[in-house]
């Protein structure tokens, strides 16, 4: 744990930070889950996102691998609207902001 | 040679060989899994994850919209197999309703079932009560591999 030093009195945030919150894209996350066959999240992502079979394979295993992989970012609507279609595919799709 | 299940067709379609054993089942399963979703089963979860796992309020807003489309693409999946278990031939339309429907399917028994990506490892121990469910899960992993397989051989 390090020292606690005297915070300042006021702290001003300059607005940039603000804006800056405001343009920070939208991650969609798939979670590695016991049922769905790897097989199945690689064709889910080839044809819901019109990724490389290659490509496909390198998230999908990413996701068995690392527990979770990012498949798709944007705008917050279209991260919503991905992670609906990965839901309607029964995969565990989740979204934040990165 | 062994033959696969379910190929590609030359007019676009699918040539779907089935026993009719397999084929009573799949037709039964979907009305199973639909009284099911009538109730509110723990297992369904898989079925209905979390968007906002870390934020109840965008959750709720999330599932208040987009809920009902869900329930009913799954249902709808559901509905095209029963009406499609008797066919030889599939269009690439019903095979995807056919992928989706073994997908809800697996999610809810392997929910049920507790599945681990161990399970395969050691075999079905015929003496486990759960035996039979796990013998189903097992043969719909199976079929859903074939489905993926001559669903992968279409795409660009």
């Amino acid at each position: 744990m390090s020292q606690a030093i005297e915070a300042p009195i006021e702290i001003g945030l300059p607005d940039a930070v603000e804006d800056f919150d405001h343009d920070r894209p939208w991650v969609v996350l798939v979670w590695n889950d016991p049922i769905n066959l790897m097989s199945y999240v690689t064709l889910v992502l080839r044809k819901l996102f019109g990724y490389s079979e290659a490509e496909a394979t390198r998230m999908m295993l990413q996701v068995h691998n690392d527990g979770k992989a990012v498949v798709s970012s944007g705008e917050k609507e279209k991260a919503e609207f991905d992670v609906a279609r990965l839901h309607a595919h029964g995969l565990w799709a989740t979204l934040r902001q990165d | 040679m062994l033959t696969r299940r379910i190929q590609r067709d030359r007019k676009g379609g699918y040539r779907l060989r089935l026993p009719p054993e397999e084929r009573e089942l799949l037709r039964s399963l979907p009305a199973q899994l639909r009284e099911v979703m009538q109730t509110d089963d723990p297992s369904l979860r898989r079925l209905f994850p979390p968007a906002y796992p870390d934020d109840s309020e965008a959750d709720d807003e999330f599932r208040r919209l987009m809920l009902e489309e869900l329930l009913e693409g799954k249902l709808a999946a559901l509905r095209m197999v029963e009406e499609t278990a008797s066919a030889d031939h599939l269009n690439s339309e019903e095979l995807e309703s056919w992928l989706g429907a073994l997908e809800s399917l697996r999610l809810y028994l392997g929910t049920q079932l507790d599945i681990t990506e161990e399970v395969y490892t050691g075999g079905i121990d015929p003496d486990d009560p759960d035996a039979p469910a796990l013998a189903l899960y097992g043969y719909l992993s199976w079929l859903q591999e074939e489905v993926v397989a001559a669903l992968s051989s279409s795409l660009p």
